[in-house]
């Protein structure tokens, strides 16, 4: 009787499997469907109910979250007003920061430096903001255009006005070496990577529209490793392209669909997430092949996934950024779910 | 009118006019305490009383527009704040404000009403010590038209803008320097000794209006170009005890020197291309004229001090973002000669300065 079962089980598991197989997928899907194959899943749990908001309080879109040195939570949303909140490592709100900023219009993404100063980069005043652990404004970098002197967005095949040194176009992500020098992934418009010094002088950028190598199509995301090495999620190109301290172009990652958020763990064995998110438009067709993170060594070795599409909790909803100050503990800022979840990773030994 | 447009070329004439002035050495100071959950935005204003208060008009953002039937009205976007000669917020004043949209710049009178001069709303509003509004000049256009460049009617920013209603003429063009009550993007404002107010008006304008100190329009001088008289972004502008008028043309590369009547009598070259300027009080005046930055360059951010006659006496500081450097300073306060208060737009700031 038990075998039987079992013999059944399996027989079950086999049609199931070959039915996948079968599966033509559509053109869109083939593109969108991360190329790396036999990866192995890492379990994992999401905890239950983490932030916990005072009634009032509301998220809108979540699409910038991070963590400092003792475990306080950033969220970074786009609600009536874009707001930046604080947690405590156990979920419970503490305090708004940057409240009614000049900065603040449209939030991107937020960032914690290894000095916890917070980092706000905020795409509909194309600013970056630099505040004290305090919340109290360091630096800025950008100009948010005065009103009535906003430039027209340039419609489909426009090419958007020269990249200057000190002004964004619908920046997206911040990130610093171990000197403090700063890289931002300039972004929508700009389709660059620039790098500041520590006070916010320009040195250098890479990048211009386009999918050749070096070139960038939304760099979405990026972080750096403790070489100083810069990872930019190319999103549209579906890559992840790697570039040394001075931003020539060393290689490419590209088996691990588009990098909506990526992020690099910190110690002395650094791996790198890259989330394949699935689309902000709900489109369900795309949805079906994406939605899951993978963890990979600095050198692009896959090591594993974890993930699937879906508005429950442990599923993904527009993974729009990501922390993973600890290895095994991402949290998850999520567009379509206008929350957070912390995910606890089981990797098998 | 865009202001980038001008930036590349007003960058290259400041570069080749540089001044060699010896340095002189300065300290900064944070100074002014924001109270937990206010923030400061572009600081375009900064301006001490006599009490050693400083006020701070700054760009905080958001200025919104609601609709009508047929056009939509701006509100918000600039704060004035007031702290005292401690660094200590006192308040706030002109608080939504009908006027108060983008900062450009504040000063403080002999009397110690409190000016402010906002470049989007083309007002000037005289405020009294206590903050209560004594005299608006100009008139905020009834619409500001919202969305790309351009105006719908009776909307736009040019003087006929805030007359409103069917028959408003059209507004002059850009830079006629047109005579009469009615700002186009003003910048900055002075007041000789028997109290009649000069205006440096200014992005839209390119002229200098003086009223007498009931606010009655006497004259203006000026359009835009670059021979004497004229200008190319007045961006600010103060008097000496003569009464004589200092208008620091930007586009021009110069400091303009004007007679109480507007008769040009001198300019003032080699300190770049000045956006703030200030003329300390008391027996042994000097001037001091920023070389500021653009938002896209740090190249220069300089600040000259000068005597009368235009002698450069020394510079100090340059464009960055760190402690004792300067982005894009818009304003500067010299009533004591050698501890300035200085504005910037590009760091969201005022720094203490005190020269040695």
């Amino acid at each position: 009787m038990k075998k039987r079962q079992s013999i059944g089980l399996a027989a079950v598991a086999l049609l199931f499997t070959l039915s996948v197989f079968a599966q033509t997928l559509t053109r869109a899907q083939e593109r969108a469907k991360a190329k790396a194959q036999n990866v192995p899943e890492i379990p994992y749990d999401s905890v239950p109910n983490f932030l916990k908001l005072p009634p009032g309080l509301y998220f809108g879109e979540v699409v910038g979250v991070a963590t400092n040195s003792k475990g306080h939570v950033f969220v970074y949303t786009r609600s009536y007003n874009t707001r930046l909140l604080e947690f405590d490592q156990t979920g419970k709100f503490l305090k708004e920061i940057g409240e009614g900023l000049y900065g603040f219009q449209f939030a991107h993404a937020v960032r914690v430096d290894p000095q916890d100063n917070i980092w706000a980069v905020d795409e509909g005043t194309n600013m970056v903001i630099k505040f004290s652990p305090q919340g109290k404004v360091l630096m800025v970098l950008g100009h948010r255009p005065e009103s009535g002197e906003v430039p027209v967005t340039p419609g489909f095949g426009v090419a958007p006005p020269p990249a200057e040194p000190y002004t964004f176009n619908r920046q997206t992500d911040v990130a610093w070496d171990p000197q403090g020098d700063i890289f931002v992934a300039d972004g929508y418009g700009n389709s660059r990577v620039v790098k500041y010094d520590k006070n916010g002088r320009y040195v250098t950028s890479v990048g211009s529209h386009g999918s050749k190598p070096g070139e960038l199509n939304i760099p979405h995301t990026l972080a750096a490793d403790a070489q100083g090495n810069v990872y930019v999620g190319d999103r549209t190109n579906n890559r992840i392209q790697v570039f040394d301290n001075d931003l020539k172009l060393k290689t490419m990652y590209d088996k691990v669909g588009a990098p909506w958020a990526v992020c690099i763990t910190p110690g002395p064995h650094q791996y790198l997430y890259s989330s394949n998110s699935n689309p902000d438009n709900n489109n369900s067709e795309i949805m079906a092949v994406t939605g899951e993170v993978y963890k990979m060594e600095l050198d692009g070795t896959i090591l594993g996934k974890f993930g699937k599409p879906g508005k429950q909790l442990g599923e993904f909803s527009t993974i729009h950024e990501m922390d993973c100050r600890s290895e095994n503990e991402i949290v998850t800022a999520e567009i379509n779910r206008w929350g957070v979840q912390k995910i606890v990773l089981h990797p098998k030994k | 009118m865009s202001i980038f447009s001008n930036l590349v070329g007003m960058t290259l004439l400041a570069g080749s006019l540089f001044a060699q002035a010896p340095d002189i050495t300065f300290n900064s100071t944070d100074f002014l305490k924001m109270p937990d959950r206010m923030y400061m935005g572009e600081a375009a204003g900064v301006a001490t009383n006599s009490k050693g208060h400083v006020y701070v008009y700054t760009r905080t953002g958001d200025a919104y527009a609601t609709t009508g039937t047929s056009r939509t009205f701006t509100h918000g976007g600039s704060r004035l704040f007031e702290f005292d000669q401690n660094g200590r917020y006192v308040g706030e004043i002109g608080k939504d404000s009908y006027g108060f949209l983008l900062a450009e710049s504040v000063r403080v009178d002999p009397q110690d009403n409190i000016w402010i001069v906002d470049k989007s709303s083309s007002l000037v509003v005289k405020f009294a010590p206590d903050g209560r509004v004594l005299m608006p000049m100009g008139r905020k256009p009834e619409s500001i038209f919202v969305g790309s460049r351009g105006g719908g009617p009776g909307g736009g920013r040019g003087p006929g803008a805030g007359r409103g209603g069917e028959g408003a003429p059209p507004p002059p063009p850009p830079g006629s320097g047109a005579p009469g009550d009615l700002f186009n993007g003003p910048t900055d404002v002075a007041w000789d000794a028997q109290g009649n107010i000069f205006i440096s008006d200014g992005f839209g304008n390119a002229r200098v209006a003086k009223f007498d100190k009931n606010g009655k329009f006497i004259k203006s001088w000026g359009s835009r170009g670059s021979e004497p008289g004229q200008f190319n972004n007045p961006r600010s502008i103060a008097t000496d005890a003569q009464g004589n008028v200092y208008v620091a043309d930007k586009g021009n590369n110069r400091i303009q020197v004007f007679d109480n009547d507007g008769t040009f009598k001198t300019q003032i070259a080699g300190v770049g291309a000045p956006a703030a300027i200030c003329i300390s009080p008391g027996s042994h005046p000097v001037l001091y004229a920023s070389n500021s930055n653009e938002v896209n360059s740090m190249d220069h951010g300089e600040i000259y001090k000068l005597d009368l006659d235009g002698k450069v006496l020394g510079q100090f500081g340059r464009a960055g973002h760190a402690v004792k450097e300067f982005g894009a300073v818009n304003e500067i306060d010299c009533r004591h000669a050698n501890e300035l208060y200085v504005g910037e737009l590009m760091n969201w700031r005022v720094q203490k300065i005190t020269l040695h």
